[in-house]
């Protein structure tokens, strides 16, 4: 099973980097796997980050981008919850690479 | 003997053949789906709270937890963990499972 | 299925069908209702017009107060509350299999329309495609 090392601890992974155990997650994993895409995590990224934690807590799935950017606007304005950007955030694709982050699963119904 | 139920009563007829077959003095133990038969208010209650005049019922506390139905148990249903599961096997001459 | 795609969406040639999920089964037991569920999330991206429909066992996989640490299974009935996320708005529980099983409509973790045997008869008559569970 693929792993990544953080801060001395070994963390097992999925082959496309995916937590294995949600309750692995920490800050500091999380900076460290937006390091590995070069990717630095600001203000921005975190309010998503901390967004999807909340969301799979309250409803145990990780949210389709869709859904993602009504419930980003819901929460913290137009200005934020649209595609655009939220793919200047995460280039990857705000769904898989936030909830990589996020420490989440990959969202159900992406590939 | 012990006899344990793992399907709904709503979808097989499983339990209500296991109740046919249960010799007085004997107990039935609901698993799974099966602890569906435990509840309250349902279609299948009154056939279990008969039953209960011959037989002893149990059944499987985390398997109820799991489906929600915790407050909605039978009077006189009496419920075991794992380790309870364990000791009613051991504590009967045989198994029969109805699956 | 990339981001871009979910994003976009849509039906395939601007064609929106009616879809029907019948739910049928109990949570745990068995793998169907976990399945369905994944499928109308899945399905949802592609914006038909999509209903869920529980009877029989199925009412029970939408039963408050599901708790399955002890049996080491996920609980997956807070996902339930998603749907109306996902603009699955439409759920529709038979009011006999509630009576059967001792339950009521306020036993039940989402909001949703109680409707009679026959209506459920004739919403399956009323859609596209059925999906059974």
């Amino acid at each position: 099973m693929p792993t990544i090392e953080v801060a001395g601890k070994t963390i097992e992974v999925d082959e496309e980097g995916y937590l294995q155990n949600r309750t692995d997650w920490s800050e500091e994993i999380a900076t460290a796997m937006a390091k590995e895409d070069d990717c630095d995590l600001t203000q921005n990224h975190w309010e998503v980050i901390n967004f999807l934690r909340e969301y799979y807590d309250e409803y145990q799935i990780a949210p389709a981008v869709r859904v993602l950017t009504k419930a980003i606007g819901k929460k913290l304005g137009p200005d934020k919850g649209n595609s655009k950007y939220l793919y200047e955030l995460f280039p990857y694709g705000p769904a898989k690479q936030a909830c990589k982050y996020a420490g989440l699963p990959k969202p159900t119904g992406c590939v | 003997m012990l006899h344990t139920v793992n399907k709904s009563p709503f979808e097989r007829n499983t339990l209500e053949s296991c109740l046919r077959h249960a010799k007085k003095g004997s107990a039935v133990l609901l698993i799974e789906d099966g602890v569906y038969g435990a509840l309250k208010g349902t279609t299948v209650s009154g056939k279990v709270s008969e039953a209960m005049k011959s037989v002893t019922v149990y059944a499987l506390q985390p398997d109820i937890e799991a489906r929600g139905v915790q407050n909605r148990v039978l009077d006189g249903i009496k419920l075991v963990d794992y380790g309870g599961f364990v000791d009613l096997v051991t504590e009967h001459n045989a198994t029969q499972s109805w699956l | 299925m990339t981001d871009e795609m979910m994003e976009e969406g849509g039906a395939p040639g601007g064609v929106v069908k009616k879809f029907l999920y019948v739910n049928r089964k109990a949570p745990y037991g068995t793998i169907y209702a976990l399945e369905s569920l994944e499928v109308v999330l899945i399905s949802a991206a592609f914006e038909q017009d999509v209903s869920l429909a529980f009877l029989d066992d199925g009412v029970y996989q939408i039963v408050k107060g599901q708790d399955t640490k002890s049996v080491g299974v996920k609980n997956f009935s807070p996902t339930y509350r998603a749907l109306e996320g996902y603009d699955v708005e439409k759920l529709y529980v038979e009011k006999e299999s509630l009576e059967a099983r001792g339950l009521t409509e306020e036993d039940l973790i989402v909001p949703v329309q109680v409707i009679s045997t026959e209506e459920i008869a004739d919403l399956m008559e009323s859609h596209d495609v059925i999906l059974s569970f």
